[in-house]
């Protein structure tokens, strides 16, 4: 058993303690690696934020695990070594507060709506949910348990649309995916995610997305391996910069 | 630790001549820790696992479909798989044939290739836009990913080898002069095949085929790839229990325990009667 746990013991110790060391000194000066769980929806505007945070405080790096919110929440239940949590939905976020992970509370950084991502020339002609249930037209949505499912199951009650997707997918990333792939003739997903992948897909806005917000709750974490860095990068996420950074992908300020 | 000599039972039968003496500590120690290592988790399982509401979320309709959504796929799969694989297998076994050692390493890629690979090649060659698929939509108007069809394919994609390499195996270690004394009393190829060949590797193809069942319920990666994810249709049991521990732990542990005993179940059952190839 012993040589097992020295094993884990020296696996972990590859993933960065070296860094983090120098990390967690009072002196306000950041360093040493952050790792941010981020929702998928984030990967391009996280990327460039964690990018130009890195710029901001030298010696720094940013770690991205990006996946479906709620499995983010449960990974850092579970005790992954996280140092902020930044959720699509502020669902997940609550059962990350309410298992005494955070430290501080919540705030919310930016609100993404739906849109209709359809291949480019939209070749089935789709101008709004109630098209989506036609026949022929094959829709991925995502799980209801992921944020951009839950969202999508908001909107379509709103419109009054039943809708049998082909694929319920893990996140959004996923459902954007068939689009893109052409396996599918539409998907709803988040306005920014339209706007990165903006050579293959386009954006079809609809009136009830605006029933549909998703607000983006960030947090540091309370057993952050490198707390300084955790607390300077959630406020580093709320600072001009990073914000027109999140306009420019699409999202809405809180 | 103590060590049992197969010569102290009485009646055994020309036990294989075993050295007398201490199992060296160096190999008694990692070969524990080795076991302890694949049992532990298996066990985390059953000790997590919520036994008080066990049977009432056993029997909710979402777990029972995608179990039984799992099953047939994989009983399928194997299907597809034994009436593809046997003659693969044989061909590789018993046919010389130029670029025989590179076919049978393409045959085992499946193994090792990540299984979420194997599902974006599938769905560029079987999905509506690949080389495949899309001349059966235009031409018939079928279409594989998000059908129970697709799970199918997916799962044969990467069960096959299992099956392949399991019956080649036992095709290569049985005796040719079986065949060869069929083939000198007159019964033609294919009687050879069926009534000499197939029996001889009767142990062998079973355990190619519980093998390749096993991997098929098991399969993740390459069928939310391409087959998606729909209760009922393309929703198989991993994929119930990934979706599951987004939300609720306990429900993604029972769905856990089940595949357990169920892979555990078959493997046992069968072990003894086929897996051995004396």
């Amino acid at each position: 058993m012993a040589v097992l746990v020295a094993v884990a013991l020296v696996v972990a110790g590859c993933g960065g303690s070296a860094d983090r060391a120098t990390g967690g000194g009072g002196d306000g000066r950041v360093t040493g690696t952050v790792t941010v769980f981020a929702a998928a929806s984030l990967t391009e505007s996280f990327t460039r934020i964690g990018k130009d945070f890195e710029a901001a405080n030298p010696g720094s790096r940013v770690t991205l695990n990006v996946a479906g919110s709620s499995a983010l929440a449960n990974q850092i239940i579970q005790g992954a070594p996280a140092d902020v949590f930044a959720s699509a939905a502020p669902a997940n976020m609550t059962t990350v507060t309410e298992a005494g992970n955070a430290d501080g509370t919540p705030s919310i950084f930016a609100r993404n709506q739906l849109v209709i991502a359809v291949p480019r020339g939209n070749p089935k002609a789709v101008a709004g949910l109630a098209d989506l249930t036609s026949p022929g037209v094959k829709v991925a949505l995502c799980a209801s348990q992921v944020p951009c499912g839950a969202a999508a199951r908001t909107a379509l009650d709103a419109a009054g649309v039943a809708l049998t997707p082909v694929t319920l997918e893990r996140d959004v990333k996923g459902a954007l995916a068939k689009v893109k792939l052409g396996e599918v003739d539409a998907a709803l997903v988040y306005r920014t995610d339209t706007r990165a992948a903006s050579a293959d897909v386009t954006g079809v806005e609809f009136p009830e997305s605006a029933r549909a917000v998703n607000d983006y709750p960030i947090v540091a974490l309370k057993d952050a391996p490198n707390p300084n860095g955790a607390r300077a990068f959630v406020a580093y996420v709320r600072s001009a910069p990073a914000q027109a950074v999140l306009t420019e992908a699409g999202f809405q300020a809180p | 630790m103590r060590q049992v000599h197969d010569d102290d039972t009485p009646g055994g039968r020309q036990a294989t001549p075993r050295r007398r003496g201490r199992v060296p500590a160096a190999l008694l120690i990692p070969a524990g820790l080795g076991l302890l290592f694949l049992v532990l988790p298996l066990a985390g399982l059953l000790i997590r696992a919520p036994w008080t509401t066990l049977p009432e979320r056993l029997t909710e309709p979402g777990a029972l479909t995608a179990l039984r959504l799992s099953v047939q796929t994989a009983t399928l799969a194997t299907a597809l798989c034994l009436l593809l694989g046997v003659p693969l297998a044989w061909m590789l076994a018993r046919v010389e044939f130029p670029g025989r050692r590179l076919v049978r390493a393409l045959v085992t890629v499946p193994l090792v290739l990540p299984p979420v690979v194997g599902g974006v090649a599938l769905l560029l060659v079987f999905g509506r836009r690949g080389l495949v698929g899309g001349w059966l939509d235009a031409t018939f108007g079928i279409t594989l990913p998000f059908t129970t069809t697709g799970v199918v394919l997916a799962e044969s994609f990467v069960a096959m080898p299992f099956l392949v390499i399991a019956v080649e195996g036992a095709l290569r270690a049985a005796d040719h002069r079986y065949e060869e004394a069929a083939a000198t009393l007159g019964a033609s190829r294919w009687t050879t095949f069926t009534h000499v060949t197939l029996p001889l590797v009767a142990p062998g193809l079973a355990a190619g085929a519980v093998l390749c069942w096993a991997r098929a319920l098991g399969e993740f990666g390459a069928t939310i790839t391409f087959a998606g994810n729909y209760p009922g249709r393309t929703q198989t049991m991993p994929l119930a229990v990934y979706l599951a521990l987004e939300t609720d732990v306990e429900s993604a542990i029972v769905l856990s325990l089940v595949l357990l005993v169920v892979s555990v179940g078959i493997l046992v059952a069968l072990r003894d009667r086929w897996m051995t190839t004396a």
